[in-house]
């Protein structure tokens, strides 16, 4: 179908692609990647926090406290804009997934540390009397069990931080609503193309909690009804 | 190679010996210096009030708890809780028994095979097609076969119980620990568990059993062990300790037991 030049249907049209590209190779990716490396470092902060020697909680705590009593945009701005003061001057987006990975990881150390708590001690003790060590007892007892309970709530810090990706656009990494921002500058239409964004991120959303159903009850298997 | 059901140790010198075993919570002086000798192919019955410490010496033999000070040896592994002991020894006396848990604490992610290969095919690394068909065959010792493919929560509390019996016996162990194996169970359940553990002092298992069930402390144990306040009171056959007690704390107790009201 072809459109009326200058039209806001063309306008759309055009700004498909563009958008489609900027989801593909900027949104995807840097919440693909910030949320593997920001859950593996969740896991260390969790077992550091559980530790009963202070010496390791205690950092473990102090992080957790730092990276949630500071906004994500202000850890974004000292990682690109701040950082460069000592010399290290790191692109936008490597930037941004650094920065949110260690957003992530403070987040969702919370979720894991309250989900290993949530296995009975019993289930350790099972583990350790069938000749289980604690990292064995970990990986193969206690963490299957903590997923089914840490799924929810990891999967809101996901599609929470599918939106807050949106905020690298202010450090000029591409991604969705940087392009978005371009495209709109020279025509005004910033109603227009800001509906399309939103509209897209909705929709990795919507598949995204689609997943998360999906897998609660490929999870919730071995649960009594 | 013997199968895990023909039990190991036919000879009759002690399997276990406990000395002087002491342990405390806090404040708590929960063991004050337990001495225990079971016999190779014998079944120690623990009896006790709550509180006295009961299971906390089973918990000692698996190194569940750590005592503050006394010795343990089993079969020819000894540990002695004076000094600070090292995670290898704690691995080394674990490894000797078997422990079955009152509230069963079954693996619920894994199948019930899963729960009884899991420690012979992720600890002990032995073939998965020999430890398949010896879990299948301690699955049918203790009539679960069937339900091998099922997860835990399909089982009835006595099926479960019975899981943990098949689980704990496929590590192999010298001698099972089971701690309080009934009390969780409906009464209706409790005699298909019992009746596999007396089962398997049949077969001449060495066990030590903390228990309230007085039916099968007289009619299985070779040994019956009261303790109090972290002491053993008294220690003798069943129907010593049981009917002609010498001590009036075991007096009390066991009229307690009988007639609750």
């Amino acid at each position: 179908m072809r459109m009326e030049p200058g039209s806001t249907g063309e306008l759309i049209q055009d700004s498909l692609l563009p958008l489609l590209t900027g989801t593909v190779r900027g949104t995807i990716p840097l919440t693909a990647i910030s949320f593997v490396f920001g859950l593996i470092l969740a896991l260390v902060i969790a077992l550091m926090r559980l530790s009963p020697v202070p010496l390791i909680s205690a950092p473990a705590r102090f992080y957790v406290s730092v990276v949630r009593g500071t906004p994500l945009l202000v850890q974004l701005f000292i990682i690109y804009y701040g950082l460069p003061s000592f010399g290290a001057t790191i692109d936008p987006f490597p930037s941004a997934c650094i920065a949110f990975t260690l957003n992530v990881g403070g987040y969702a150390s919370e979720v894991v540390r309250a989900a290993i708590l949530s296995v009975p001690r019993g289930q350790w003790e099972a583990a350790l009397t069938v000749g289980m060590n604690y990292p064995t007892a970990l990986r193969r007892i206690v963490l299957p069990q903590a997923m089914r309970v840490a799924v929810p709530p990891l999967s809101n810090t996901l599609i929470s931080l599918v939106k807050d990706t949106s905020l690298a656009s202010t450090i000029q990494a591409t991604e969705l609503f940087r392009k978005a921002q371009e495209l709109a500058a020279p025509t005004y239409e910033f109603f227009t193309l800001y509906a399309v964004a939103a509209v897209y991120y909705w929709v990795i959303c919507l598949g995204l909690s689609f997943s998360q159903s999906r897998l609660e009850t490929r999870l919730d298997r071995y649960v009594a009804k | 190679m013997t199968a895990p059901v023909i039990p190991p140790d036919a000879e009759a010198r002690a399997l276990l010996e406990v000395v002087g075993l002491q342990k405390s919570f806090g404040p708590n002086h929960v063991l004050r210096g337990i001495d225990l000798l079971v016999p190779a192919g014998s079944v120690t019955v623990l009896i006790g009030p709550s509180g006295s410490g009961k299971t906390t010496v089973l918990r000692s033999l698996n190194a569940l708890e750590i005592p503050d000070a006394g010795a343990i040896r089993i079969a020819d592994v000894e540990v002695d809780f004076a000094t600070p002991v090292s995670k290898r020894d704690i691995v080394r006396l674990r490894a000797q028994s078997g422990m079955v848990f009152q509230g069963h604490n079954l693996f619920p992610h894994l199948t019930v095979l899963g729960n009884v290969t899991e420690g012979p095919r992720v600890v002990q690394k032995r073939p998965p097609d020999e430890v398949r068909s010896e879990a299948l065959a301690l699955l049918e010792r203790v009539g679960l076969v069937d339900k091998a493919d099922q997860y835990p929560f399909e089982l009835s509390g006595g099926q479960q119980q019975r899981v943990g019996i098949a689980r704990a016996l496929a590590i192999r162990p010298r001698l099972m620990l089971f701690d309080e194996p009934t009390s969780a169970l409906d009464p209706e359940l409790v005699g298909e568990v019992l009746s596999v553990m007396k089962d398997l002092a049949g077969d001449g298992w060495t066990m030590v059993v903390v228990t309230h069930e007085m039916r099968f402390a007289r009619q299985v144990a070779d040994q019956v062990v009261f303790l109090d306040e972290g002491v053993v009171v008294e220690h003798g056959a069943p129907a010593d300790v049981l009917d002609a007690p010498a001590n009036e704390r075991t007096r009390r107790f066991l009229h307690r037991i009988i007639d609750p009201l």
